[in-house]
């Protein structure tokens, strides 16, 4: 595991799970706001439309319009957008070649693997800081709650 | 003058910055002066041929410009122009 590190509120990881509990057996996604000074806090996790034209069981997509929206919240609630989070139904919680292809540095992309409908593992991963792109992946800590319910 | 506004993910090519005030005449115009100005984010906003990369649009206002004159797309002193990345993956 790499150098970085994301803490999520009980409540986002709760709404990560639910998300993409609710939305399988389609991937769901949304947004991460929070703060970072000393370390990465995500203290909400927002979902969005899974906007993807095709199969969306294995492929998400958010709309600019959305993405310009989550800009616009995170600047008028005094809120640094973190990242993105999204599902993999039936697929474990690593990030894919297409999940590298479209990433963006700074970003944290947390996924939820969701197997047969409930949520079994949530990992996230950033872009190394290097020419050649690729994904690390960061150590995830839940603050306040148990990571998942029976 | 015009104003574009730096998506937070690149945000750390800029030095923070999070708008850009521009006197371009047209978006490619605009672009230009701002990858001259912050060279770190000509590499994640234009390919090797200069064109904005596929994973990257532009909106003038509430309207890609891929709906108006694409680059060519003039500019108002009053215009906002947003650097919008496609968020999307999948398994």
């Amino acid at each position: 595991m790499g150098q970085y590190k994301i803490t999520l509120s009980g409540e986002a990881q709760t709404a990560i799970v639910r998300h993409g509990e609710q939305a399988f057996p389609f991937e769901c996604c949304g947004f991460l706001y929070g703060h970072e000074n000393d370390g990465r806090f995500v203290t909400e996790a927002m979902p969005v439309a899974n906007n993807k034209k095709g199969d969306r069981r294995k492929q998400f997509e958010i709309s600019p319009p959305d993405y310009m929206k989550a800009e616009k919240y995170a600047l008028g609630n005094g809120l640094q957008l973190l990242g993105a989070y999204h599902s993999h139904p039936n697929h474990p919680a690593i990030a894919s070649a297409h999940d590298l292809a479209l990433a963006m540095p700074y970003f944290s992309y947390v996924i939820v693997s969701v197997k047969n409908g409930k949520a079994a593992d949530i990992k996230s991963w950033r872009l190394k800081e290097t020419i050649e792109k690729k994904f690390a992946e960061e150590k995830v800590a839940v603050k306040h709650m148990a990571m998942f319910s029976d | 003058m015009a104003k574009i506004i730096i998506p937070t993910p690149l945000r750390k090519f800029t030095a923070n910055t999070a708008t850009f005030e521009t006197s371009g005449s047209n978006i490619k115009e605009a672009i230009q002066e701002l990858t001259g100005a912050y060279n770190g984010l000509t590499r994640h906003l234009l390919d090797n041929d200069f064109n904005i990369r596929s994973f990257i649009k532009i909106y003038l206002g509430e309207d890609d410009i891929n709906s108006l004159q694409k680059e060519d797309t003039t500019i108002a002193n009053d215009s906002v122009i947003s650097i919008v990345p496609i968020i999307a993956g999948g398994c």
